[in-house]
């Protein structure tokens, strides 16, 4: 058995390591600017000025205002607050909700909920590709169709949706329909600009971008009506009772501000390794990716389906070898589910139990996805020969 | 305090002269484990024939009643109350108060008093004192019944140097102390059958050790860990289990380079059966234990079995040999393990399962085809048996004993 001479992980779509800038604000903050936002002492205003301070970032970042922001304790969370806050504050105009089948089950089971109470869904198909067509999402939309949610990267297959495009699509048939984007995949991966994309409501998360766990946030828009899921204290604007999370909170704006700095660099980067490890693992005998491999795809994200052979096992197989990826998504991996992006997007049944993400990160480097592809090269032909009857 | 005592009832019958000596002080023993556990402090004493356990302090009766609950030999926890020495008519109001405590529905419901008097300077005897309480009882509870053959209720009072009173039995495990019957190898998977298994021979007294076989990466880290997990159940009633865990990788695709496709299961097993007993040796278990029932799957036929224990010097218990699948259900359902047992993680038993596994292996065709082995096997098993890890699995801590990889060292 070889040794694990070396850890490259490439789950970065699971979660990722937080930045050591990062990791030391939040040391900081922990250790010495303990305060509470709320407290009048000075302890509390040093605590306020980092959230005021993590605030602006991300609202430089969004190219929005300071009180567009809410933070949450995760995205689910704020996925939660945009659905079920805006579907109860906007009852009254209508009951009707679309979205896709490709979504993130923060997402797909929160619009369960709201079936449940009463609310009508549409489910989008996708194509092939997992791609949301604007014009599906348009003819959907009615006079009642008080919200509309479509992610903004695919977490399982990478696909990027025209999310300004469907933004566009909407308001042009009903001015009053909120848009609302889950961008937790891209998020400090692509530029986001919620007001020209027609974005009323969207959330990201702090763990996916090297920043810390336990932190998310919702951009509402201007005018956009929203009731708490959440009572308590008050803060936030009573949008979010609880104390804020200030190191998380600080931690998830610089991670973001050292993601935007050099974002485009990075995504160079990131693409040319995917392209290059593409092109090297299709040589490999019964490899299907899933969804596009091109420019229009997320650079970090590759899922791969390799004929004969379990995820699990050639999961584990890598793992041996210090490769860590995850096979289908993470969150859901730990029970035997079928993925319901794969289903949708057709792919054949021989290939939906035979599929693993590779996800990468501005850590990896370009000899992280050529000791991926080696790996592959080794292990398929062997871990075929050994096969059930 | 509601009650003040609780007295043990265990089995009796079987366990005579010397042993009996022994099985009491084992019990004792495994009682004051359980109580450690508990908040409070308690006095356990044998006493003619009896084994109280007294709260000298508060205490939480639900866990006190749920750690004895757990100790192997305990057929019955009664509650008791206890009470100062008074006279007669005073101690007809305490027993009517304490059965209407006990028994708040009462109506058509069938009793008798049961009069033990062990101070034997009390001036009414135990007839006597049967006949007075009953009568009480009737006068102040006329919807009850009298039956001295068959009777619902059984009010029981004690006269020591103090009066016990206990009506209540709590059913308890049954079996024997932990550790009053040696020590066997468990064949731990990560199934519902092995913990069951290993639970009824621990309940005959019996200290558990496990071997447990996975097979990266076929299997994963999770898959382990829930063997852990369902070992920490099992522990909950046996105590300590040292957990063998041994990387069969290699010798698996071995097998399956070598070896008829339909024969995989049967010989792996008996290269299962030849390592858990090697560690067996090792650690001094007098006997292995499987969670086979007869016919269950392709390997658990007779004919099977016998092909399987032909490499086996040590006993083989398999104490759900005659059990259907339910009924090991219902068991793993009452000890815990069977939320465990069904979550969804491979072990190395399922991952190259033929088809049409054979069902009746002959011992010579399958030895025969073993010698396709013979170029590496032994060092192998070998190389399995030197790298294994080994864990101690407590019911609330686990401890690394051996890591995998490294050599071993004298006394584990």
């Amino acid at each position: 058995m070889e040794t694990k001479s070396r850890e490259i992980y490439l789950d970065n779509s699971a979660t990722t390591r937080v930045y050591p800038e990062v990791a030391a604000l939040m040391n900081r903050i922990f250790l010495e600017e303990y305060g509470n936002p709320s407290s009048m002492h000075h302890k509390g205003v040093e605590a306020e000025r980092q959230l005021r301070q993590a605030r602006q970032i991300l609202a430089g970042i969004l190219k929005g205002k300071e009180k567009n922001l809410i933070f949450t304790s995760c995205g689910t969370e704020a996925d939660n607050l945009a659905l079920i806050g805006a579907a109860r504050a906007n009852a009254r105009s209508g009951k009707h909700l679309i979205t896709t089948r490709i979504e993130h089950p923060a997402v797909l089971e929160t619009m369960k909920y709201l079936e449940s109470e009463g609310f009508e869904v549409t489910y989008l198909p996708v194509d092939a590709e997992g791609v949301v067509s604007p014009d599906d999402v348009a003819d959907a939309v009615r006079e009642d169709t008080i919200l509309v949610s479509v992610m903004h990267t695919n977490n399982e297959i990478g696909t990027v949706e025209p999310v300004a495009e469907i933004g566009a699509a909407i308001k042009a048939r009903n001015p009053r329909t909120l848009f609302h984007v889950d961008a937790v995949q891209g998020f400090g991966k692509a530029a986001i600009y919620p007001k020209r994309m027609h974005i009323d409501l969207l959330t990201a998360s702090g763990h996916k971008i090297h920043g810390p766990k336990g932190v998310g946030v919702l951009y509402v828009a201007d005018q956009v009506r929203l009731r708490t899921i959440l009572y308590g204290g008050g803060q936030q604007g009573g949008m979010r009772s609880g104390t804020e999370n200030v190191p998380g909170i600080a931690g998830m704006a610089l991670a973001a501000q050292l993601s935007y700095q050099t974002l485009e660099e990075d995504q160079r980067r990131l693409r040319a390794m995917k392209t290059a490890f593409v092109e090297r693992v299709s040589r490999i005998d019964g490899i299907r990716f899933n969804g596009r491999t091109d420019e229009k795809s997320a650079a970090h994200i590759i899922s791969l389906s390799a004929e004969g052979v379990r995820a699990e096992v050639l999961l584990h197989a890598l793992e041996d070898r210090g490769i860590y990826v995850s096979s289908g998504s993470a969150c859901a991996s730990n029970r035997p589910h079928i993925s319901e992006t794969l289903l949708a997007i057709g792919t054949p049944k021989e290939y939906l139990e035979s599929t693993i993400r590779i996800s990468t990160s501005v850590m990896n480097t370009p000899e992280d996805l050529e000791s991926a592809a080696a790996a592959l090269e080794e292990l398929l032909p062997m871990l075929r020969r050994y096969t059930r009857h | 305090m509601k009650y003040q005592s609780f007295l043990i009832k265990y089995a009796e019958i079987g366990v005579k002269g010397k042993n009996r000596g022994l099985f009491e002080e084992a019990l004792v023993r495994q009682i004051r484990l359980a109580l450690k556990r508990c908040e409070g402090k308690f006095r356990v004493s044998r006493t003619s024939g009896r084994i109280f356990v007294d709260a000298l302090e508060e205490y939480d009766f639900d866990e006190v009643t749920g750690e004895l609950g757990t100790v192997f030999g305990i057929v019955g926890i009664c509650p008791v109350r206890i009470l100062e020495v008074m006279e007669p008519e005073e101690l007809k109001k305490a027993v009517v108060a304490f059965f209407g405590e006990e028994y708040p529905e009462r109506a058509g419901r069938t009793f008798k008093v049961r009069t033990r008097r062990l101070a034997k300077n009390y001036p009414l005897d135990s007839q006597e004192l049967n006949a007075e309480l009953g009568e009480a009882l009737l006068e102040a509870y006329p919807e009850l019944q009298v039956d001295v053959h068959e009777p619902q209720i059984v009010m029981h009072m004690e006269l020591r140097e103090r009066v016990y009173l206990y009506s209540h039995v709590l059913p308890g495990l049954g079996g024997m102390p932990v550790g009053s019957g040696g020590k066997a190898m468990l064949l731990l998977s990560g199934g519902i059958d092995s913990p069951v298994a290993g639970y009824m021979i621990a309940k005959r007294g019996v200290k558990l050790d496990a071997t447990y076989f996975n097979a990266p990466p076929y299997t994963s880290e999770r898959a382990f860990q829930k063997v852990v997990d369902l070992a920490k159940e099992v522990a909950r009633f046996t105590g300590p289990i040292y957990l063998h865990n041994i990387n069969f990788t290699e010798i698996q695709l071995y097998i399956y380079e070598k070896c008829p496709h339909d024969e995989l299961t049967i010989i792996m097993r008996r290269y299962m059966m030849r390592i858990a007993e090697a560690i067996a040796k090792r650690t001094e278990c007098q006997g292995l234990i499987t969670g086979e029932s007869i016919g269950q799957v392709a390997s658990q036929t007779m004919r099977s079995l016998a092909v399987t224990n032909a490499v086996c010097t040590l006993p083989v218990f398999r104490p759900l040999i005659g059990f259907d699948k339910e009924e090991i259900i219902t068991v793993s359902k009452k000890i815990g393990t069977f939320e465990t047992s069904i979550q969804p993680y491979e072990d190395c038993c399922t991952i190259f399962v033929a088809k049409h596994p054979v069902t009746k292996p002959i011992l010579d065709v399958i030895a025969r085809h073993e010698h396709n082995l013979d170029e590496k096997i032994d060092e192998m098993v070998e190389r399995a048996l030197a790298t294994d890890e080994i864990l101690i699995v407590d019911r609330d801590h686990v401890r690394v004993l051996k890591k995998a990889e490294e050599p071993l060292q004298e006394g584990m």
